[in-house]
């Protein structure tokens, strides 16, 4: 017998939905009610988040256990991952991935340097960080940090996600303000 | 009648972990002409480092590039070492060695992994990244960082090596033993990954010797160079490097995809024989000269002159240049060459008379480090970018050996 079918029978049904309360089951799954659809948009980085990222796909950390899948076009990617400083080339690009994206989407960026510049200041080729260039949501601080981490702050950006739904305003007008 | 088309690939792209735009010539799905445009993700480091003191160029050296970072450090570290009177004890040495041979395991892995990737060999593309992990694993037992590792400084290393982590890493090696050799198998011994990459991307050891190709890269095109043998450094002098040739193996070298996999592979191989040699000659004693910072920057003031270093990288040779000035903190100048730089030049021979679906894997088959390379730029005022070209750079070479001459030798 399960451990679980043994508290039923100890303390009844309630016990069972209450657990799964207290371990926001429930909520977790109302939160993620779709999966993620995650792309990457290196902006001039070390590669040192790039290759987090590549870890977070293995084995190990599995990513598509959330039902979050890397794919390789901003046109089917509900969340898009930008490392790096953003240096003077890649800026047009990097606005073009953004627009490219369908709404509503959110934007995560990885590292240090793509969220405050961190090693790279007073140079004359970058004009970071990303929240220069777009709109960012969820930062995950770290120099590269670990795929665990990277994993949580997509996971955050379903939070992103469901506001925009709740909200009664249109997902354009909403992130039209927040630009 | 025969039509060309232009397909640009790139800059940002699935099949590459970074930024580079190719434009190719097509005729059908044969790939007639490649070029490349280079400095999409040029950020300036060597001019950053002229406000930043030697010991905070360390940190910044690391993220040049994160994969090979630990290069990229003892590289400019032996440079600075070079020019100043700083010397590292045998422990230190043997240490750093010992990082360089994990990060090249770490490094070739991850490479394998991609490269299985992207032929849609996924599942053998797991199974690499599955075993990277275990490196990774060690690294950061060592160092507490899993990609920039913060571990080098000037004189020596910040972390010792544990007996535990000797144990450690003597499990990891008959792990990998035991381990890598069905991933090998399965690889290069499957017919359709052997279709996929024999014969893709050839460069002849002629081009190779003429364009200049370093690291693995060289290697499978048949040229035995490493620099681990021709020039040691660190502990690489106690212990004999065979250049990994693919005709050692195989009989003869053909210099395409299948033989830079398979350099890359017996180079892991290789890298755990050099970890056991390294463990078992461990010499006792400090892993640092000098631990104060302050008094290392005190007498790096003092210092003056050009030191220049350089290091076999998991990619080829990595070369810093590196002046100082006495009396001032920071920097003078940094020139870095990184190996994908010197390799990327020969990509166009490589692309031709292949076909367009071979083009991501071509490209990855240098194990192109992008992040390393991007140093050709200049950009004017307006932030428009102008690459120099070749008649440029030979006038503005001859103006300013003219301008050195009209101040009497001056370089400042
Ligand atoms: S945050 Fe650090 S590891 Fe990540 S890309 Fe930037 S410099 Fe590299």
């Amino acid at each position: 017998m399960k451990f679980c079918d043994k508290l039923c029978n100890k303390f009844g049904d309630k016990f069972c939905d209450k657990i799964g309360e207290m371990l926001k089951m429930n909520s977790m799954l109302k939160i993620l009610p779709k999966s993620l659809w995650v792309t990457t948009c290196n902006s001039g980085s070390c590669n040192g988040c790039d290759i987090e990222i590549v870890a977070t796909l293995s084995p190990r950390y599995d990513i598509e256990r959330f039902g979050m899948k890397l794919v390789g076009t901003p046109r089917h990617a509900d969340v898009l991952i930008v490392t790096g400083p953003v240096t003077r080339f890649m800026h047009d690009k990097l606005l073009r991935v953004y627009n490219q994206m369908p709404d509503p989407k959110v934007v995560v960026v990885v590292g240090n340097c793509g969220s405050s510049g961190d090693v790279f200041y007073k140079s004359y080729n970058l004009v970071g960080p990303v929240d220069n260039v777009i709109s960012v949501d969820v930062y995950v601080p770290g120099c590269p940090p670990r795929p665990e981490a990277i994993i949580e702050g997509v996971a955050k950006a379903v939070l992103k996600l469901e506001a925009i739904e709740k909200s009664s305003r249109a997902p354009e007008a909403q992130r039209e303000e927040a630009v | 009648m025969s039509t060309t088309y232009k397909v640009p690939i790139g800059p940002v792209h699935v099949g590459l972990k970074e930024p580079v735009t190719a434009w190719l010539t097509l005729d059908g799905e044969r790939i007639m002409d490649a070029k490349l445009r280079l400095g999409a993700i040029h950020r300036g480091i060597e001019f950053m480092a002229r406000e930043r003191n030697p010991i905070q160029v360390i940190y910044l050296s690391e993220r040049i590039c994160g994969i090979c970072s630990f290069s990229h450090v003892l590289a400019f570290i032996r440079a600075i070492e070079d020019l100043s009177a700083i010397k590292v004890p045998p422990r230190g040495q043997y240490i750093r060695s010992l990082v360089l041979e994990l990060e090249r395991i770490h490094s070739h892995i991850l490479w394998s992994g991609v490269a299985c990737y992207s032929i849609g060999f996924d599942s053998a593309f797991h199974l690499g990244m599955e075993m990277r992990e275990r490196v990774m694993d060690l690294l950061e037992l060592l160092t507490g960082n899993r990609v920039n590792y913060g571990v080098a400084t000037f004189g020596g290393v910040r972390w010792d090596i544990t007996p535990e982590f000797a144990k450690a890493t003597r499990d990891m090696i008959k792990f990998y033993r035991r381990e890598f050799t069905p991933f090998r198998d399965i690889v290069m011994e499957d017919p359709i990954a052997q279709a996929r990459m024999r014969g893709v991307g050839v460069l002849t050891k002629e081009e190779a010797v003429r364009y200049s190709a370093v690291g693995p890269v060289a290697r499978a095109s048949g040229l035995r160079v490493d620099l681990r043998k021709s020039s040691p450094y660190e502990a690489y002098s106690d212990m004999p490097v065979e250049p990994v040739v693919p005709q050692d193996y195989f009989g003869a070298a053909h210099g395409d995809v299948l033989d830079r996999f398979a350099v890359r592979v017996l180079e892991v191989y290789q890298s755990l024989d050099l970890l056991e040699k390294i463990l078992d000659g461990l010499p006792d004693g400090p892993f640092v000269a000098e631990t104060n910072l302050n008094k290392v920057l005190a007498s790096l003031k003092k210092a003056e002159g050009v030191g220049w270093g350089i290091i076999e990288a998991p990619r080829g040779d990595d070369t810093h240049i590196v002046s100082l000035k006495g009396g001032e903190d920071n920097v003078l100048w940094w020139k870095v060459r990184a190996p994908t730089y010197a390799s990327a030049v020969s990509w166009p021979l490589m692309f031709r008379g292949n076909e367009l679906a071979d083009a991501p894997l071509i490209i990855n088959s240098l194990d192109p480090c992008v992040s390393c390379m991007e140093r050709t730029l200049t950009t004017n005022a307006h932030g428009d970018s102008n690459i120099i070209t070749k008649q440029e750079l030979i006038k503005r070479c001859r103006e300013k050996t003219d301008t050195l001459r009209a101040r009497g030798g001056e370089t400042r």
